[in-house]
């Protein structure tokens, strides 16, 4: 920065200041409009009137300590009295004495002070004007000379390699900080992953938690399965594949259901399964109204008609929950067709894009 | 003997016998596999008369004289079972008061014995869900873990995690279950009473019900919220409300304390 574009910038600063520590209520022309009222007239307390008032004031500040005293014993009392066993009452106790002790004798500090320091202390009013905030012309050209020896001492202008192992090595560093936290932030950047679940052609349903296969003669017209794919509780990655794979079971009046073009043999014999990963932003949508056959999200009140193809009827979600196709094996057990035919969960960009390599 | 046998085979009454072995077989298998009612009281024919009095003169105007049920106004009770009447009747939601989104529980109108005649009556009209036994709700005897994993899958989203109850669409709700005795959780489960939706023997096995009524027992106890209040247990709204009225409101006065001059 040149000298003289540094001089114009603080000269007009300087004038502005300076008229504002002079008089504070000068700017502009309210100047004339408004007095300045000054100080208010100060008003003397009852412990400044007498030293009877002072000493009742000294006698409450000590009080308030005192109970500050008291209060952090019983919270040292309280650890030896309330042993951390198994008891849930001892637990309890322990933490109220101990949470209490050390609240109440910081607390007690506080307001001890604090009465302290209004009751007692000078309360006289005292004004410390406040000076020029720019330093004066000396000093400015003194520092700037002080940094330009500095830059000169370190040879840095006639010396690039030293200049870029620098700048290198400052860049460098925060990296072995950064990666790390923003690996982990996800594990994985395979975005993919949530458009396949557990899900495969033949999968049993099976009931959540225990995992019992379900027939399908058991789904009676009214009764709501929550469902997990066969093998899930055996899994690896047991919770991640959960949180994909959940799903609701009904069946319901086949008069009642409205059947979603080229979906024709999705269900059997009524009932019907969907998602349970709501497409607004992923809760688990479990509120199954049994009469309305409204389906609700509990996050953002979704609602899914489930008669219709899971369709949204209110609420921020704006897609119709994936259907699971569904079909009974040689056994009889409910079993799914294939995965979802679509990403399960949020409706994010990336679904958008075509699946490679895709096979149901 | 055998000439006897080919030649019986033939006579005309062959199918019929066959079919009649072969209902007596479905049946016996049926009657043997089929989940058993609990026979915890059996209804005496007194029990039924009285039971169909008090419905004709309480329940018949909305439901019709034989609960054929009328269209728009109110469902058959034909083939409910005992659990359903019970459970309705004996939480005071039947007979309802005024026309809402739901039928909320209110006082109950009839006595414990009043409840037992209506639900043996409407017993007779079919067949249906019967009300469990005394051993089959005894919270003791059930595992309150496994009811907490069952309840969380099935109950949690609706009645709230510890049964406090939520709110549903257009002014229906789940109750709270804090006041609701185990026969008639156990009767809820069974029957999908209004909204809820119906978790039959296969889906929830009776067990597993009992496990429920175990878990929700244990939120009753006296040491069930070992953290302190537990503020209805609703969740944020009414631990918000503590935070920014009694919270704040005392923050606010500790700064208006400190910034006061002293008199
Ligand atoms: S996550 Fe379901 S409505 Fe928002």
């Amino acid at each position: 920065m040149s000298s003289t574009t540094g001089k114009d910038l603080t000269t007009g600063e300087h004038g502005t200041a300076g008229s504002l520590v002079n008089d504070p209520l000068a700017v502009g022309e309210s100047a004339e409009a408004f007095e300045n009222p000054g100080l208010p007239e100060h008003r003397h307390r009852l412990s400044d009137a007498s030293p009877a008032g002072a000493k009742k004031v000294e006698r409450q500040v000590a009080l308030i300590f005192g109970l500050s005293m008291l209060a952090s014993i019983v919270g040292v009392w309280g650890y030896f009295a309330f042993p951390m066993d198994a008891t849930l009452g001892n637990v309890r106790y322990s933490t109220l004495s101990i949470g209490l002790g050390l609240g109440l004798g910081m607390l007690g500090i506080g307001v001890a002070a604090i009465h302290w320091a209004k009751a007692l202390m000078s309360d006289v009013e005292q004004v410390d004007e406040r000076h020029a905030q720019r330093s004066d012309d000396q000093t400015r050209t003194d520092a700037v000379q002080l940094l330009k020896d500095g830059a000169q001492d370190s040879q840095i202008g006639r010396r690039p390699l030293l200049k870029g192992a620098l700048v290198g090595a400052v860049a460098l560093a925060p990296l072995a900080f950064v990666v790390p936290l923003v690996g982990n932030l996800g594990g994985t950047w395979n975005v993919n992953a949530m458009r396949h679940t557990m899900w495969r052609q033949g999968t049993r349903l099976a009931r959540d938690p225990d995992g019992a296969l379900i027939r399908p003669e058991q789904v009676t017209i009214g009764s709501v399965w929550h469902v997990i794919p066969d093998g899930l509780n055996e899994s690896e990655h047991m919770l991640e594949e959960k949180a994909k794979a959940i799903v609701l079971l009904v069946r319901l009046d086949p008069s009642e259901l409205k059947v979603q073009p080229g979906r024709e043999d999705w269900s059997w014999q009524g009932i019907v399964a969907y998602s349970k990963v709501c497409t607004h932003v992923g809760c688990p949508v479990a509120l199954y109204e049994q009469q309305t056959h409204h389906l609700l999200c509990p996050c953002h009140q979704s609602t899914f008609d489930i008669t219709d193809g899971a369709k949204v009827v209110f609420g921020p979600a704006k897609r119709a929950l994936p259907q699971l196709p569904i079909t009974v094996d040689d056994e009889g057990y409910l079993v799914a067709q294939s995965d979802f035919h679509e990403a399960v969960g949020p409706s994010t960009w990336e679904r958008q894009r075509p699946i490679r390599g895709e096979d149901y | 003997m055998v000439k006897a046998l080919a030649g019986a085979r033939r006579s005309r009454f062959a199918p019929v016998l066959l079919m009649l072995l072969a209902l007596l077989a479905v049946g016996g298998v049926y009657a043997i596999a089929a989940p058993t009612p609990a026979a915890a009281d059996t209804s005496s024919p007194d029990q039924i008369a009285e039971g169909q009095k008090l419905f004709q003169a309480n329940c018949a105007s909305c439901h019709g004289m034989s609960a054929e049920g009328r269209d728009g106004i109110a469902p058959s009770l034909i083939g409910v079972g005992s659990a359903a009447v019970h459970f309705q009747v004996s939480t005071g939601r039947m007979p309802m008061a005024a026309s809402a989104p739901q039928a909320p529980a209110k006082p109950p109108q009839f006595t414990a014995a009043q409840t037992k005649a209506l639900a043996a009556w409407v017993a007779t009209l079919g067949p249906g869900p019967s009300s469990p036994t005394a051993e089959q709700v005894d919270a003791s005897l059930g595992d309150a873990a496994n009811g907490m994993l069952v309840f969380r899958t099935n109950c949690a989203m609706c009645h709230n995690a510890i049964g406090a109850g939520g709110a549903l669409s257009q002014g229906k709700f789940a109750p709270s279950l804090f006041h609701t005795t185990p026969q008639q959780i156990y009767e809820a489960m069974l029957t999908g009473p209004q909204s809820m939706p119906v978790f039959n023997d296969a889906n929830i096995t009776p067990e597993a019900k009992r496990d429920v009524i175990a878990f929700l027992m244990e939120q009753r106890a006296d040491n069930a919220s070992p953290g302190g209040a537990n503020l209805g247990a609703i969740g944020p709204v009414s631990e918000g409300m503590w935070v920014w009225i009694v919270g704040m409101g005392a923050l606010i006065a500790a700064a208006v304390w400190i910034g006061a001059k002293s008199s």
